[in-house]
Order: C-alpha cells, then sequence, then structure tokens
C-alpha cells in the first residue's frame, strides 16, 4: 500500500475540527446551540461506525451504551452529588462495562442473531429504566440540577449551561474521539477489523483472534456511545427513557448508513444532516419520523454506501 | 376472589393472548422460515388490521356482526396487498438480503406508523364485539367474545396447517424453505412464493389486529408489542419451526398473563427479552425447535 503524505492523511479530520471550532463565531444562537447537540449525537454515530461501519458488526441496540453512560453520569450527579467530572468517568465507565458483558454474550452470534440479541438487550435495558420509575421518572424523565453542572477546572468553576461552554465541551469531546477512532482505524487494528467486516473466517484462518478483535472493537464503540451519553446528560440537563429506547438504537443506524458507513467524516455528515431534516419537518408535521422511514428505505434501496461512500466511488471513477 | 380463581382468570386470559399471539407469531415465522428474512415491520400489519376493523365497523355503524364479518375478509386483503407491493418495491430490490431487509422493514414501519397517524390520529378507539354474552364462572363472568376469538384463531392455525402440508402451494412452500435452489430447478417460481408468502404472513398477523381490537382498543402505536411479542415467542420456538412457534405461543403467552396479573408486566416483558437473549446465543435453534441438520 502506498503511504499518503501526512497532509493528505490528516488534513481533511483537522480541517473539518478547524471548520467546527470557528463556527461558533459565526452562527446564530439557535444553530449554535444545535451544533453542541449534533457534535454530542455524531460522538455517539462514530462510535456506532467503528462497529458496524468497520467491524461489520450490525447492532440494533446501541442506546443501551448511549443510556449507560446518560443515566451513569445523569443519577450520580443528580442523587450522588458527584462532581461533573466524576459524574462523567461513571458514565463512560459503565458504557464500557455495559459494551464488554453485552459483547461477550452477544458475540457468540452472528448477523441477525446478533441484531435481535443486542436489540434484546437494549429492549431490557429499556424496560429497566421504566420499571425503576421510582427513582429514573421513566419516560417523564428529569432534568439535572444546575448545581450539577459545575465544571471545576483548577479552582475556575465553568457552568456546562453556558453556551459556549458547553459548545466547546462538545467539540473537544467530538474532536477527541474522531481523532481517537482515525488513529485506531489506521493502526494494525483496525486493519484486521476491516478484515473481519470483510470475510471473517479467512481471517480466522490467517491466524486472527477475530472473536477478541470484534470484542475490542464492540467495547470502543460501547464506550464512545457512553461518553456521548455522559455528555449529553450533563451539556443538555435531561436524562429519560426515550434515550434508551429502540428508536435511540435505529438512529446511529441511521445516521452511519446516511453519512456513509466505513468512512471517517460520514457519521457526523450523516448525524448533522439527519438533526436538520427531523428538526425541518417536524415543524411542518408531527408525524416527522415518516422523513425517518422514507429516508432508511431509500438509502438501503439506492445508496447503500451513503453520501461519503457514494461520492467517493464516484470520485475513483472506474478504479476499484 | 380467592386464590384459585385469580389464577384461573389469569390463565384464562393467557390462553386467548396466547391464540391471538400464535396467529401473529405464524405470520412472522412462515416469513423468516421460507424467506429467511426478519419482517420488523410486522407489529404495524397487525395494527392495520385492529385500525382497519375500527374503519369498517364504524362505516357499517349498528351492525357489529357484519361490521365484523366484513373486517375479516377487507382487512388481510388490503394489507396482504401491502405487503405484495412491499415486497415488489423494497425486498425483491435489495434481493432479500438478511440485514439490509431489516433496515428496510424498520423503514417501513415508520411509514405505515406515522401514515396511520396522519391518516386515523393518535385517539385509541374501541370496536365493538359482535356477540356479547358471559360465560358464568362461580367466581367470575368472562366475556363470550374472548372464547370466539380463540376458536377463530384455533380455526385458522389448523387451516394454515392444512394448506402447508395438503394443497401444492404448500408443497411449494416447504420446498423452497428447505433448499430454495433445489425447488428453483424443479421449476418453483420463487419470487412468486416470496411474494405469496410475505403477504400471506402479514394477513395473519392483520387477521390477529381485527380479532383483538373489539377486546383492546385500536391505536397507532398497538403494533410495538405484538412485535416484541412474537419475536420472542418465533425464537423461543425455534426461528423456522412452525410447530415449535405454536408450543412457544401457549407457554410465553400464558405466562406472561400469570405474570402480569401477579407481579408487574413489565417486569415479565425484562425477563422475556432477557430469555430471548440467552436462547438465541446459547440454543440458536430455540427451546422446542427440532436440530438442524
Amino acid at each position: 500500500m502506498i503511504r499518503a503524505s501526512a497532509a493528505a492523511r490528516w488534513g481533511v479530520p483537522v480541517g473539518v475540527i478547524v471548520a467546527l471550532a470557528l463556527a461558533q463565531f459565526v452562527l446564530p444562537d439557535y444553530h449554535h446551540t444545535n451544533l453542541a447537540r449534533i457534535m454530542v449525537l455524531a460522538t455517539f454515530a462514530v462510535g456506532y461506525n467503528i462497529a458496524f461501519g468497520y467491524t461489520g458488526l450490525l447492532s440494533l441496540g446501541h442506546a443501551m451504551f448511549f443510556a449507560a453512560g446518560l443515566y451513569g453520569a445523569g443519577m450520580t450527579a443528580q442523587f450522588l452529588h458527584f462532581p461533573a467530572a466524576t459524574a462523567f468517568v461513571v458514565g463512560v465507565t459503565g458504557g464500557l462495562a455495559l459494551a464488554f458483558i453485552v459483547g461477550l454474550i452477544a458475540l457468540r452470534t452472528t448477523g441477525v442473531s446478533f441484531l435481535i440479541v443486542t436489540l434484546m438487550f437494549a429492549q431490557a435495558v429499556y424496560l429497566t429504566t421504566l420499571y425503576l420509575n421510582n427513582v429514573t421518572r421513566g419516560d417523564e424523565g428529569f432534568v439535572l440540577a444546575p448545581e450539577s453542572r459545575q465544571l471545576n477546572l483548577g479552582g475556575m468553576a465553568l457552568a456546562l449551561s453556558d453556551p459556549d461552554v458547553r459548545y466547546n465541551c462538545a467539540l473537544l469531546l467530538f474532536a477527541l474521539c474522531f481523532l481517537l477512532s482515525i488513529f485506531l482505524l489506521r493502526s494494525p487494528i483496525g486493519r484486521v477489523l476491516i478484515a473481519v467486516r470483510e470475510n471473517e473466517p479467512r481471517t480466522q484462518m490467517l491466524g486472527y483472534n477475530t472473536f477478541g478483535y470484534k470484542l475490542l472493537a464492540l467495547t470502543i464503540s460501547g464506550t464512545l456511545s457512553g461518553m456521548s451519553g455522559a455528555a449529553y446528560a450533563l451539556l443538555f440537563a435531561y436524562v429519560g427513557s426515550t434515550f434508551a429506547s429502540t428508536q435511540f438504537s435505529i438512529y446511529p443506524l441511521l445516521w452511519v448508513l446516511l453519512g456513509g458507513a466505513g468512512t471517517l467524516v460520514g457519521p457526523l455528515i450523516g448525524t448533522a444532516l439527519m438533526f436538520y431534516l427531523v428538526d425541518f419537518s417536524s415543524g411542518i408535521t408531527s408525524s416527522y419520523m415518516i422523513a425517518v422511514g422514507i429516508i432508511l428505505v431509500v438509502l438501503i434501496i439506492a445508496f447503500p454506501k451513503g453520501i461519503i461512500g457514494t461520492l467517493r466511488h464516484a470520485w475513483s471513477g472506474a478504479r476499484p | 376472589m380467592s386464590y384459585g380463581a385469580y389464577f384461573l382468570l389469569a390463565v384464562l386470559e393467557g390462553t386467548v393472548l396466547a391464540f391471538v399471539l400464535a396467529v401473529t407469531a405464524l405470520g412472522l415465522s412462515l416469513v423468516f422460515g421460507v424467506m429467511r428474512v426478519v419482517n420488523v415491520a410486522h407489529g404495524e400489519f397487525f395494527m392495520l388490521g385492529g385500525v382497519i376493523a375500527w374503519w369498517v365497523s364504524s362505516t357499517v355503524g349498528g351492525m357489529p356482526l357484519l361490521g365484523f364479518v366484513l373486517a375479516l375478509i377487507v382487512a388481510p386483503l388490503f394489507v396482504g396487498g401491502i405487503a405484495l407491493v412491499t415486497d415488489w418495491l423494497i425486498l425483491r430490490r435489495i434481493d432479500y438480503d438478511p440485514e439490509s431487509t431489516i433496515v428496510a422493514t424498520i423503514g417501513l414501519l415508520y411509514i405505515i406508523q406515522e401514515a396511520t397517524l396522519v391518516l386515523y390520529g393518535p385517539e385509541a378507539r374501541s370496536v365493538e364485539a359482535p356477540y356479547y354474552f358471559r360465560v358464568q364462572f362461580p367466581w367470575f363472568g368472562y366475556s363470550g367474545y374472548k372464547l370466539i376469538v380463540a376458536g377463530i384463531s384455533a380455526a385458522l392455525l389448523l387451516a394454515t396447517w392444512l394448506v402447508l402440508t395438503r394443497t401444492s402451494l404448500g408443497l411449494y412452500m416447504r420446498a423452497t424453505q428447505y433448499d430454495q435452489e433445489t425447488a428453483q430447478a424443479f421449476g418453483i417460481s420463487v419470487r412468486r412464493i416470496y411474494a405469496t408468502v410475505f403477504a400471506l404472513g402479514a394477513a395473519l398477523a392483520a387477521i390477529a389486529g381485527v380479532l383483538v381490537v373489539p377486546i383492546q382498543q385500536a391505536h397507532y402505536l398497538m403494533g410495538h408489542d405484538p412485535l416484541l411479542l412474537s419475536f420472542i415467542v418465533v425464537i423461543i420456538g425455534g426461528l423456522g419451526s412452525l410447530g415449535g412457534t405454536l408450543v412457544a405461543a401457549f407457554v410465553i403467552g400464558i405466562s406472561d398473563g400469570v405474570i402480569s396479573v401477579f407481579f408487574s408486566p413489565t417486569l415479565a416483558k425484562i425477563l422475556a427479552t432477557l430469555l430471548v437473549a440467552l436462547v438465541l446465543v446459547f440454543r440458536p435453534t430455540g427451546l422446542f425447535g427440532a436440530r438442524e441438520p
């Protein structure tokens, strides 16, 4: 393989992050808040892409990892009065641990069975958040108290409710996870993950422990999802069962499919487009989910490679 | 009321639920068995059946029996038609790829659900039962209509079984399930069988929806629970095994009834979903299914 120059390899990702950093100075308030939300959710999509796009693990249960982060951070901050940074760590650890355990069990299956097993585990987590509704308040959820949303940095207290702090926290989170995922996927480990996606038996035959690699991919994917959930709770102050529902397992799949599975920038593009599409159509009709349905069907029939994948294909022309 | 009477009521409720569940799950199981795809929009076909039953009965007005019989004819035809269009427009184009089909039918789920929300509205509406009579037990009276539901469901299950084992269509279906390529080599149009099975599965779900609306109200989100329960039944019974599906429908239906009466319905569902996940991992052929060769 010919190694591209450092500029070509890191130009696009660094450019994306710089553009996001500059956007906060020009965007009006409404879009400023939206973009912060999109960056947190895109982190979720980046995590999902590691499992689905690169390793070929089609999961329908990633909402449980997001929810582990969301509830882990939200509940410790709200009820145990953990400082925001500690609560965040608890949430991320929750996502990591859950992904590892679910991976140990679910990765014994493949294909459709894997999909259903992850769906069922996520459903069990969702139902548990409803069952414990005297703590979680179920569907209604709870709003985090402002005093639990303080970030203490060397004696300086930053209020996470402040739009600028929130934007830059979201940016930092997204940039870290984005670069981490690129680093991972360009490393030898990433090559093995792609090999597992393309042909698992052959990878196994070459002497790789494919179960171990899949477990690693799912755990990292779940950890990033947990980070996204924990950040969502702390930055946007709301924790509720909706975020654990099947719909929130389908969203990252949709974002990644729309942007382009197995592409680096795809998850961000897909999340941003879908966010504005839902935002726009919910202004017209209350049944905006119909847009989600139609896009899913059209994507899977006509553009299974998503936006970036289709563009890349057109770009490279006849070359394989 | 004594403990025993509560238990009898729970078992009775569970049995009626089990019959409806068996019909719904049979549709899902047929589609999975023959086509090897999972239809996530199956619950929406069930919901459409319920909504059509309401629409027919309110159009006919004042004649619940006529409305009921008409709905039993119109709903499966209409929903079967939607399934045929789906097969032609979507599934055929993605070549029945198992994973793509799941994503596409998730899309279909939202399309049907939201279209119903627009056309029918967010209200839950009840449909009048075709008959009113009570079966009097020493401890409580029981709605006779629920027993009719059980009867019609049993007849449908029997009819499906007869079609599968005694007709040439059933033979083609079983041949396609067993070995698609050999079936094609023997001149069976696999494409047509796929379309037929998909429509048949959808029609079964629609009939279950018609049967259930005099008991529970018609609502655009009513497809969610039957989908989940059918999933559970089909997996516990063994993917693609019809006999297993029936046994599992009764086990799940009755135990769901009992756990829901004595404990919490949410707890019953948590236990059932975890059971399904573990069964799929450790006994992929299901608890009652035959071992695959």
